[in-house]
């Protein structure tokens, strides 16, 4: 049957189909529809979850396939980062059942912190890769991974790019899934139990198996080859989409695809170039193949000149498309690739439209009675990921440093004992403070920091579309489960002074900042508030023009998305507000009000 | 049919579910067809895109620029900001009504949207919406998605019938939004045809 899908739900029924046994993973753009797609599909006899982080994630799938089952972790590429502890030393052990890693890059970045390449990564941990192009081949690649894994007993990467894991297409997918069969965990500590004898022993080993793995991949059946000239393109991941895009159905061009990276298809490498000249690589992120080439050229003495990154004829940071490939291109085969477009070399000021927090947020009230409480005071605001990172923005200005998940709490830290005259506070989400936020904690008390932890408790993992997590007290099998109380565990840390408050009561709020900068040590503040977009509105606000003197001190403190002018006059878009009433107390002249008044 | 369509405007604006139903009625009316959403930190009130590629001639997920047929912007500045994704003869629908980002609140530049209405009138063929006035009766700029969908299909750029939608809004509008939803539907529907002649 057919199923629309976007890539990120090609890769979950893909590995539905190859009858997958444990399928773990931690949100974040652009893969977190991956595990979402999984529940919204019959998955009886899986187990489905939602880990606390990436590393977490992929120990737990380690043990399924040391136990010859099937599993599948999701993350996206900065998650991989986390993950990489147990991955470099899985990639030594080995696995029974197929273990595949989904790590989703994000060339742009668009929303993420870096510009990372997971195909070095597949590299460096000396374990394959496969690159899909479209949601159509990663949905039939993820079945390839899985038995190339199974085949070779060892962990692989499966690295599919935004514009792959977003893109929606139509999918031939069986009706039902059947999970694998499995042995279970068979006792062997010589195999399982990583010692630098086994590592030394695999080591060699796993070098030996690359070799086989790349003649293995110069037959697969998605590196091909294109059309016929002296002059090819060589190309993969969605790159080769926006190729085909410039040349159309041309065979005056060769085109060479490469789907695997890692370990290189040398000999498919070789033939595509027996009657090239030169040769241009099109690719995201790191110029892995076209390195790759440059070291299959010299190895092989071939007289084929490599073009892309590295001569400078394709540029490093950012993404490509079909208008920076027909440009390239043209350049380089000497014919016009680019299409006649519109002039809008004259168009007006566009305005800008950075990302903010939504009307209503919870976070910005946090944000506001922080800064109201340190007025006049020097303070450092450590930031971190997640929506609350928006907190930066004009007019709040409350974001002085983000780094990675869990750091702002550590660099609070960090500040505390560097410039001792600052009051230094680090602001976490609550599903960032499970991921990677108590360990920081634990440092910060047992290095006797002195700062102030804000834990802003929206119940949910909101920027990547509102995934469960350990505080919200529900799972992905489904179930009710306790829910681990984050005032508790600071409590268990050892966390001297725990408060929770409701930010939108500014009053109290305010004061308990002001209360906590006076305690010596390690304090918190737990902001608790649900996201807006998991509760209901409140109401809405409105503004009585009688009493407004337009002084717009709303628009200029709050920055709400929901305050606009309308002819030079504040107003309310009653579309966005929600009522949260923060913009009512912020005004001098108490010309806002309306939210329980109805 | 091979046919481009690219849907613009700011995050929240519902711009995800329109694209999802021009996708879903070309599709059943037996169409491969392609898409792709902005997705994330972009949705918070940033510019936000979705592509619908109808056909078996697109390879990318995107529309390269200069190729859509129809550029649905339901922001004028946006409609601004994405005209060179449009054929030199497409054809734009555009909202009227500005979105203001928090930017502009604060330093009030004044943008209200007329410069780029003007602007874009002179590049293209164009048919200008103003969703007040159209989303007024249904009480909400909410039905603003379904209403330029009706448009589009009304002035016979979209090339789906009127009842495949129909049937697709079914579908995907929760059930105690559909008869609401089919009703801005038609009244946009009643526009295009207007606008299209």
């Amino acid at each position: 049957m057919k199923e629309y899908v976007m890539g990120n739900g090609a890769i979950a029924l893909g590995a539905l189909s190859a009858g997958v046994n444990l399928v773990a993973g931690y949100p974040g753009t652009p893969s977190s529809e991956i595990i979402e797609t999984v529940s919204k599909y019959p998955h009886e006899g899986i187990h489905l979850e939602w880990s606390v982080n990436e590393k977490s994630a992929l120990e737990v799938a380690s043990a399924a396939a040391y136990s010859g089952a099937r599993a599948l972790v999701t993350m996206k590429q900065v998650g991989l980062n986390v993950a990489s502890d147990p991955l470099m030393s899985l990639a030594y052990v080995g696995v029974k059942g197929g273990l595949v890693i989904v790590s989703a890059d994000d060339p742009g970045p668009i929303s993420s912190q870096t510009e990372q390449d997971t195909r070095r990564f597949a590299d460096f941990c000396r374990i394959p890769v496969f690159d899909p192009s479209t949601p159509e081949e990663a949905f039939a690649m993820i079945g390839d991974a899985f038995e190339y894994s199974e085949k070779y007993h060892t962990p692989l990467l499966f690295r599919p790019t935004t514009r792959v894991c977003h893109a929606y297409a139509s999918i031939d997918v069986p009706g039902s899934y059947t999970p694998k069969e499995y042995e279970g965990f068979i006792k062997d500590s010589r195999k399982w139990v990583i010692f630098p004898k086994l590592s030394y022993m695999n080591h060699g080993l796993i070098e030996e198996r690359n070799i086989k793995i790349g003649q293995d991949f110069s037959g697969y059946r998605f590196n091909n080859v294109t059309g016929n000239s002296a002059k090819a393109v060589v190309t993969s991941g969605v790159s080769y989409t926006y190729v085909k895009e410039c040349i159309g159905d041309r065979d005056d061009i060769k085109v060479i695809r490469v789907a695997t990276a890692f370990p290189f298809p040398e000999s498919f490498m070789t033939d595509a170039l027996s009657d090239v000249s030169e040769v241009l690589c099109i690719e995201e992120l790191s110029p892995y193949i076209e390195e790759q080439i440059l070291k299959t050229v010299g190895i092989h003495h071939l007289d084929v000149t490599v073009h892309g990154k590295l001569d400078g004829m394709v540029p490093h940071n950012g993404e490509m498309s079909t208008e920076l490939a027909a440009g390239i291109l043209s350049g380089y085969l000497g014919m016009e690739l680019s299409r006649e477009l519109i002039d809008t070399s004259d168009a007006p000021k566009l305005p800008l439209r950075p990302p903010v927090l939504c009307a209503g947020c919870p976070h910005r009230a946090s944000f506001y009675a922080v800064k109201k409480a340190m007025e006049g005071r020097k303070a450092v605001f450590c930031g971190d990921i997640g929506c609350y990172t928006l907190g930066n923005a004009m007019p709040l200005d409350m974001v002085d440093t983000c780094l990675c998940m869990g750091a702002g709490i550590t660099m609070a830290q960090g500040f505390a004992h560097t410039d001792p005259d600052s009051v230094c506070f680090a602001s976490v989400g609550d599903s960032t403070f499970f991921a990677s936020g108590m360990t920081g904690v634990v440092n910060a008390v047992y290095n006797e920091a002195d700062m102030i932890l804000c834990v802003l408790d929206n119940s949910t993992t909101a920027m990547t579309g509102h995934q469960p997590h350990p505080g919200t007290g529900r799972n992905m099998m489904g179930n009710i489960v306790d829910k681990v109380d984050i005032a508790k565990v600071l409590e268990g840390i050892g966390v001297k002074s725990i408060v929770t408050v409701d930010p939108l009561d500014l009053k109290e709020s305010v004061e308990a900042v002001k209360h906590a900068a006076e305690i010596k040590g390690v304090k918190a503040i737990i902001f608790k508030s649900p996201c807006i977009a998991i509760s209901k509105p409140q109401g809405k606000c409105s503004v009585d023009g009688s009493k407004c003197i337009n002084c717009k001190k709303c628009i200029k403190e709050v920055g709400c998305p929901a305050l606009i002018t309308v002819e030079g006059h504040v107003s309310i878009d009653m579309n966005l507000c929600t009522g949260c009433g923060l913009c009512a107390k912020v005004c001098p002249v108490s010309a806002i009000g309306g939210r329980n008044d109805e | 049919m091979n046919k481009d369509i690219l849907i613009c405007g700011v995050g929240g604006q519902g711009t995800v579910l329109a694209s999802k139903i021009i996708a879903a009625s070309a599709s059943a009316e037996g169409s491969q067809i392609h898409s792709a959403e902005t997705i994330g930190m972009a949705q918070r009130g940033g510019s936000v895109t979705s592509h619908v590629r109808i056909g078996d001639k697109a390879h990318s997920p995107l529309i390269p620029f200069g190729n859509a047929d129809l550029l649905l912007a339901f922001e004028p500045a946006e409609a601004v900001r994405n005209l060179k994704y449009l054929r030199k003869d497409g054809v734009a629908i555009v909202n009227t009504v500005a979105s203001k980002p928090v930017t502009e609140s604060l330093a009030d530049t004044g943008y209200d949207g007329s410069n780029m209405t003007a602007y874009i009138a002179d590049k293209c063929s164009c048919i200008f919406v103003d969703s007040d006035r159209v989303c007024a009766p249904f009480g909400s700029s909410r039905f603003f998605n379904i209403i330029i969908l009706g448009i589009a299909a009304g002035s016979g750029k979209l090339g789906i019938a009127q009842d495949t939608i129909l049937e697709q809004i079914e579908k995907r509008v929760p059930k105690a939004y559909v008869d609401i939803n089919i009703k801005a539907f038609r009244t946009g529907y009643e526009t295009g045809q207007g606008a299209g002649n």
